[in-house]
C-alpha cells in the first residue's frame, strides 16, 4: 500500500476531519489503493448491551462505513467524493469488551457509477471476524 | 367486568418502562436517540448534532450515523413489543435497567441509502414483519421533514434473548 500516495493522504485528513469520525474516536492506519484500515477504541460511552459491556453494532455501522467511504476515495479511479448507495453488515459475534475494533475495506470493483466494497472488522482476536459488511458506493463525477 | 384503569397509571408505567429501556444503553445517549410513544406505537428521533456529520461540504449526516439510528429504533421497538404483554398485564414492576430483559441481537442488517441526511432531526418507525420465539425480522424507515421522502430505510433480522420458558417452551 502506497501511505505516501498524495491522494491517500487527502483522503485521510478529511476523513479524520469529519465530527462523526471524531465523535467516534476512528482512526486511519493505513490507506491507498483501494484499500484502508481504520481503528474505533474501546469507549464506555458506545456500549449498546450495558449487561455486557459489548458496543453497539450502530457504532461499528459507522465504523465499516466510513472505512468503506475511504476505501472508494483512495481507488486509483475514483474521484474525490462518495457516499453509500448501501450496506449489508453482518454481526458474527459480540466485540470482547475493553478491546478496540480495526476495519480493513477493500473497494474491489468500481465502474463510472458505482463502486462495490468489501470490508471485516476484528477485536484482538485475529482469527475471527466481528462483523463483515458488503457495500455499494455512488462514485461522483469529478467536475 | 373490572373497570379500565385510570389514564395517569397507564400512562406512567408505559413510561417509565419505555425510559428504562433507553436510559440503559450509553450508545443511544451518545447518539441523542430519543423515543415518542402513542399508545404501543414508538417513534424514534434522532436530534440533530454537529457532531453527526459526516460530509462538510454538503452539509450532510454521516452514513454511518443514519444506520445506527435506524438499527437503534429496530431494536428497541423490538424489545418494546417483547415486553408489552408483560408490562400490560402488570408482570413488570419497577422496571430500571438493571432489572429490564436482555436486549435482542442484531444478526444482520441492510441500509439503503436514498436522499443525503440533512443537518436536522431525523425521524424512525420500525415494522415488525415476523418476531418468533428465537428470530425476527425487522423494517425501518427514516425521513426528516417529509414522512413520504424517506432519506433512508434498514431491514434487519434479530435474535431473541431467551427468555424464562413457561411450561415445556
Amino acid at each position: 500500500m502506497d501511505t505516501t500516495d498524495e491522494k491517500a493522504q487527502r483522503v485521510r485528513a478529511s476523513m479524520e476531519a469529519l465530527p462523526h469520525c471524531k465523535a467516534l474516536g476512528l482512526e486511519m492506519t493505513d490507506i491507498g489503493g483501494g484499500q484502508a484500515v481504520m481503528r474505533m477504541p474501546y469507549n464506555p460511552s458506545l456500549v449498546g448491551d450495558p449487561a455486557t459491556g459489548v458496543i453497539a453494532g450502530g457504532a461499528v455501522s459507522a465504523l465499516m462505513d466510513s472505512c468503506g467511504g475511504a476505501a472508494v476515495m483512495c481507488h486509483p479511479k475514483a474521484v474525490a467524493s462518495t457516499a453509500t448507495l448501501d450496506l449489508r453488515i453482518d454481526y458474527m459475534r459480540a466485540a470482547t469488551p475493553g478491546q478496540a475494533i480495526t476495519t480493513r475495506a477493500v473497494c474491489h470493483h468500481i465502474t463510472r457509477s458505482v463502486a462495490f466494497v468489501r470490508a471485516e472488522a476484528f477485536d484482538d482476536d485475529a482469527s475471527t471476524p466481528v462483523a463483515v459488511a458488503n457495500g455499494a458506493f455512488t462514485v461522483e463525477m469529478q467536475s | 367486568m373490572k373497570r379500565p384503569e385510570p389514564i395517569q397509571i397507564v400512562k406512567q408505567r408505559r413510561d417509565a418502562a419505555l425510559a428504562a429501556l433507553i436510559e440503559g444503553v450509553p450508545y443511544i445517549q451518545f447518539m441523542g436517540i430519543g423515543f415518542e410513544r402513542r399508545g404501543d406505537e414508538l417513534t424514534g428521533i434522532l436530534h440533530f448534532d454537529d457532531k453527526l456529520i459526516g460530509n462538510m461540504m454538503l452539509p450532510a449526516l454521516h452514513g454511518g450515523a443514519t444506520a445506527a439510528f435506524l438499527e437503534v429504533t429496530a431494536t428497541i421497538t423490538l424489545s418494546w413489543a417483547m415486553i408489552w404483554d408483560d408490562l400490560e398485564r402488570g408482570d413488570l414492576q419497577d422496571l430500571t435497567p438493571q432489572t429490564l430483559p436482555r436486549l435482542p441481537k442484531t444478526i444482520d442488517f441492510t441500509v439503503d441509502y436514498l436522499r443525503s441526511g440533512l443537518p436536522r432531526d431525523a425521524y424512525a418507525r420500525a415494522r415488525i414483519n415476523r418476531k418468533g420465539r428465537r428470530y425476527a425480522s425487522v423494517h425501518v424507515e427514516g425521513w426528516q421533514d417529509n414522512r413520504e421522502r424517506l432519506h433512508a430505510q434498514a431491514t434487519g433480522h434479530f435474535l431473541m434473548p431467551t427468555r424464562p420458558t413457561v411450561g415445556n417452551g
